[in-house]
């Protein structure tokens, strides 16, 4: 019904192609998260997706129907805009209806809708106000009212929260998902903040210069990123890298770690070993998220993955909940997260538990993830 | 700017100051002298004229040049005053004022909202039009006129007025409508507004400013021509400014200066008056242009 | 309907466009074509046309038989021609000159925080909401030898004053400009003033904090900066002194006899009083080929090093 079929669509202007070949399949009531860097080209799908601009190879389907060549108001969608394009010269109460007149709804059917989304969206004492009158707030929801106004099959949000502020953000951010609760509508959300789109998504689909990097959950990607990109570009503070060799230990495999003058090995889990054993002798780059380098906890000793080493921490940023310290590993610097009432001061040594059991290792040349 | 510089003592500050407004005085008695004789020379009698002098007050205060300006004044063969003259201006320059504003008003919606390969580079071969000097189209535009039929006729004139005001006026709104987001007319797309009902509902509601600034701008820029009014136009169909030359230069008789300001007055007044009530518009539309040019 | 992900999906339905959806793609197209038809025929049409016309023998009726260079040729030979151009050279000159300096010298006082600077900046602007034949008709009355200033001044006690340039043949053109300074400085003037007051603050405080009296800010800071403003006025300026015709008409009709001829004027008179339209087309490209050799590379020039930062 509201689903949303994105195949092998392509765009180029001229001899640039900005979208090389995407392939997205949206469920009945899926929320799909499109984040990338600026210049990925999530805009631009969505862009086409809306009937915008043009699609120069492929198709996009919305509900059952190819809508290559149908103009945007006959699409059955409706989008919000990081600008919100609230209508400048009109009402709160016209912005809403002016896409109803337009379709000819009957005026009495316009007020229920008007009622039911002003009520839906908490911006009942609003409705006779001029955008002008509005805080950034305040405007998106209309923006979002309007949207919701059409019923559609399909709601596009092109980065609707970037221009609030911070502590505006996080409360939208929860209206939007329990609208989505709610409504059970088919959402594409386009945004570049990570964080967005491992909060709201069902699925996240992770560009990069035109591309489909990784399309899955948000867990799938924070966990098995497919490649170098999408593993750095999701979670903050980002993933560790270290490169390190491959080397056969005692019949098992694992890396050669060098912390200040000392060598050791980290053994691989044994799942992973078999994907690791093919790059023996050759160098990794090993992916560890900070949250899995900590301080000594009362659950350390459950998890038969967990490794005790001492390093020298070299600086240490308080944050509140945690403190992030400071190591180099191969030279490399990583990034660790402590208790604050377990962090040292700068360069004292300091023992850390590393879980090895979410490690992930890419092959440097392809950057792709190996196990 | 316009912080005064604390490195002076007060003394010395204030004499600055005086300097500055004295300066600035004297400027505006310069710029505003010849309106004042204009005004003070079309109330003399020809006899004041010769005893007084140029800044001197009428000693017979008569309005007797002003009437015979306006209605029995010669201007070359005809001696019916400007009256007509003024009437020929006013039945072109409204009509060309309103059409070249509306078509200008849609070419600046069209070059910002709706975008096409191309339209930037056909915008600057438009805007190379208010460069050329006019003289290289009289020719050929006389002809012109001549074979459409309405040469030296009012509807000639707005003809004129209106192909070569539209460079201007599509300048101005186009300047005008790249500050309003496109993101606008993406939403009006998808709640199903179409090409005209965008302009009408959400483009036209936001243009007052520049309309304003289009209208007076185009207003006193055709109302003040000249050159096609003396090249496209004769006898009586003349606007009012050509008419206004012909009266000075007519040497039959007496040189009667007083009605020869009188009557430069009357041919300056309604453009002035506009400026005088909508002056910051005015100035608007000359940044405008200029900021582009 | 749920749809595997990636698997196979069913086949669907092509959604057709309609008549309306294509002229609706079309329409800012047909919306632009006629100014832009305009544009081509009654500008670059005509430029051509008069170009095609100053290489032929046309005199009272238009030929359209080839005969090179004949015209440029007499227009070269007319002695005419040559004042005219030197008038110009003259009048842009001290035209350009004055409305520049005294132009930026208002817009400095302005900016020093004035009283009543509004009102001010109106009455040095209005000249510029007048035609050029008011103008002319104006100052022709004034610098009337016999009863304007030059009588005025007279009457003061400077008996052997002569003002009479606007009917003496060598100062004739200078009559000119002073009555288009007149007009058009009050313009320069607005612009100079925008300029200065988009100069930003935290400029001027550094400079003073460094111990730069006021000469010195405005000289080497507020001024500098100006320069896109100075560029600006120099072309429209520049525009305006090329194409001016009204004024002269007005002040000094082009005499005594052609001493103040321009340009302008003479291509006026040539074409539509003296029936030599060939003679005529070919003064109006000279009038045109200066304005795109001056202009387009000032413009050229600009844009670069605009460019480049």
């Amino acid at each position: 019904m509201g689903s949303l079929s994105i195949r092998n669509v392509v765009k180029r202007y001229g001899p640039v192609q900005v979208l090389k070949g995407i392939n997205i399949e949206v469920s009945d009531g899926e929320f799909l998260i499109l984040v990338g860097p600026s210049g990925c080209g999530k805009s631009t799908l969505l862009n086409m997706i809306a009937g915008l601009d043009t699609i120069t190879g492929g198709e996009i389907a919305i509900g059952g129907r190819i809508v290559n060549d149908l103009s945007p108001k006959d699409r059955d969608i409706a989008m919000v805009f990081q600008s919100y394009a609230l209508y400048p010269t009109m009402s709160v109460r016209d912005n809403i209806c002016f896409g109803l007149k337009i379709r000819k709804v009957p005026k009495d059917k316009q007020d229920e809708i008007v009622a039911r989304v002003a009520k839906t969206l908490q911006m009942e004492h609003l409705l006779e106000r001029m955008p002008s009158q509005l805080s950034g707030g305040q405007r998106q929801r209309v923006a979002m009212g309007r949207a919701l106004a059409r019923d559609p099959m399909l709601f596009l949000f092109d980065e609707p929260l970037s221009n609030l502020d911070a502590k505006l953000r996080v409360e939208m951010r929860t209206e939007i998902k329990l609208l989505h609760e709610r409504l059970k509508a088919t959402i594409v959300y386009v945004t570049h903040d990570q964080i967005e789109a491992m909060t709201l998504g069902d699925r996240i689909a992770v560009m990069k210069e035109g591309e489909v990097r990784q399309l899955g959950s948000p867990q799938e990607v924070y966990d098995n990123p497919a490649d170098l990109f999408v593993a750095s570009f999701i979670g903050s503070p980002s993933m560790n890298f270290i490169r390190c060799p491959v080397v056969a230990d005692n019949g098992a495999v694992g890396v050669e770690l060098q912390e200040g003058a000392e060598r050791f090995v980290f053994r691989a889990p044994e799942p992973l070993r078999e994907g690791l054993r093919r790059s023996l002798g050759k160098e990794v780059i090993m992916g560890i998220r900070p949250e899995q380098i900590t301080d000594r906890s009362p659950w350390s000793g459950e998890n038969p993955h967990v490794v005790s080493r001492s390093a020298k921490i070299e600086v240490v940023q308080p944050t509140g909940p945690d403190t992030l310290a400071l190591i180099h590993l191969n030279g490399t610097p990583v990034t660790c997260r402590v208790h604050p009432e377990a962090a040292p001061h700068p360069g004292e040594s300091m023992s850390l538990m590393f879980d090895l059991s979410k490690l992930v290792f890419f092959d440097p040349a392809s950057e792709k993830r190996i196990t | 700017m316009g912080e005064p510089y604390r490195t002076q003592t007060a003394g010395s500050h204030l004499i600055g100051r005086a300097v500055i407004y004295t300066l600035l005085v004297l400027f505006a008695l310069y710029y505003l002298m010849p309106l004042f004789v204009m005004l003070t020379t079309s109330l003399k009698t020809l006899d004041d004229i010769r005893t007084g002098n140029l800044l001197a007050l009428p000693v017979q205060l008569s309005f007797d040049a002003w009437t015979k300006a306006w209605d029995s004044a010669c201007t070359g063969v005809y001696c019916g005053g400007l009256k007509g003259n003024f009437l020929n201006s006013v039945s072109f320059v409204v009509p060309a004022v309103i059409i070249s504003t509306l078509i200008g008003a849609f070419n600046g919606y069209v070059l910002t909202m709706w975008r096409f390969k191309g339209s930037d580079l056909l915008f600057t071969a438009l805007l190379i039009g208010c460069f050329i000097p006019f003289q290289v189209v009289l020719l050929p535009m006389a002809q012109t006129l001549g074979w459409l039929g309405i040469a030296n006729s009012t509807a000639g004139l707005v003809f004129v007025h209106v192909v070569y005001g539209l460079a201007f006026t599509t300048l101005f709104f186009r300047n005008f409508y790249v500050t309003v987001p496109v993101e606008l007319t993406k939403a009006a797309r998808i709640d199903g507004a179409g090409f005209f009902t965008i302009f009408w509902r959400i483009i036209l509601p936001l243009s007052p400013p520049i309309i304003v600034v289009c209208v007076i701008w185009q207003f006193t820029q055709i109302w003040n021509d000249f050159l096609f009014g003396v090249v496209f136009s004769s006898g009586q169909r003349q606007p009012i400014t050509v008419a206004l030359n012909n009266l000075v230069n007519t040497t039959t008789g007496v040189k009667e200066y007083n009605v020869d300001m009188a009557a430069a007055i009357i041919a300056g007044l309604p453009t002035l008056l506009v400026y005088v009530l909508a002056g910051k518009y005015f100035v608007r539309g000359l940044t405008a242009g200029a900021v582009k040019g | 309907m749920n749809q595997p992900a990636g698997g196979a999906s069913p086949a669907l339905t092509r959604a057709r466009r309609g008549i309306a959806d294509y002229v609706e793609t079309a329409l800012p197209k047909i919306v632009l074509g006629p100014t832009l038809l305009c544009a081509l025929i009654f500008v670059y049409g005509f430029i051509a046309w008069t170009a095609w016309l100053s290489f032929t023998e046309s005199r009272i009726l238009p030929r359209y038989d080839f005969a090179g260079l004949v015209q440029y040729i007499a227009l070269f030979a007319n002695d005419r021609w040559w004042t005219a151009v030197k008038n110009l050279g003259i009048f842009a000159g001290l035209f350009i000159g004055f409305c520049l300096v005294t132009g930026l010298v208002l817009a400095i006082l302005l900016d020093q925080r004035i009283r009543a600077e509004g009102f001010l900046r109106a009455i040095y602007l209005y000249p510029m909401a007048l035609s050029f034949i008011v103008t002319g008709t104006a100052w022709r009355w004034i610098l009337n030898p016999g009863l304007g200033l030059e009588h005025l001044v007279r009457q003061l006690g400077f008996e052997h004053f002569t003002f009479d340039w606007i009917v003496t043949p060598g100062m004739s053109i200078y009559a000119v400009v002073i009555a288009g300074v007149w007009q058009s400085t009050g313009f320069v003037m607005a612009l100079f003033l925008a300029g200065l007051r988009g100069i930003d603050d935290a400029i001027i405080k550094a400079a003073q904090v460094d111990g730069a009296g006021p000469v010195r800010i405005y000289g080497s800071i507020v001024i500098p900066s100006l320069r896109p403003v100075f560029f600006s006025s120099l072309i429209i300026l520049g525009h305006i002194a090329i194409k001016s015709f009204d004024l002269v008409m007005a002040l000094t009709g082009g005499g005594p006899g052609f001493s103040s001829d321009l340009p302008a004027t003479f291509m006026y008179t040539f074409a539509f009083n003296r029936n030599q339209i060939g003679l005529g087309a070919a003064s109006a490209m000279m009038m045109l080929m200066t304005v795109v050799a001056i202009i387009v590379p000032m413009i050229y020039s600009e844009t670069r090093r605009q460019r480049h930062g």
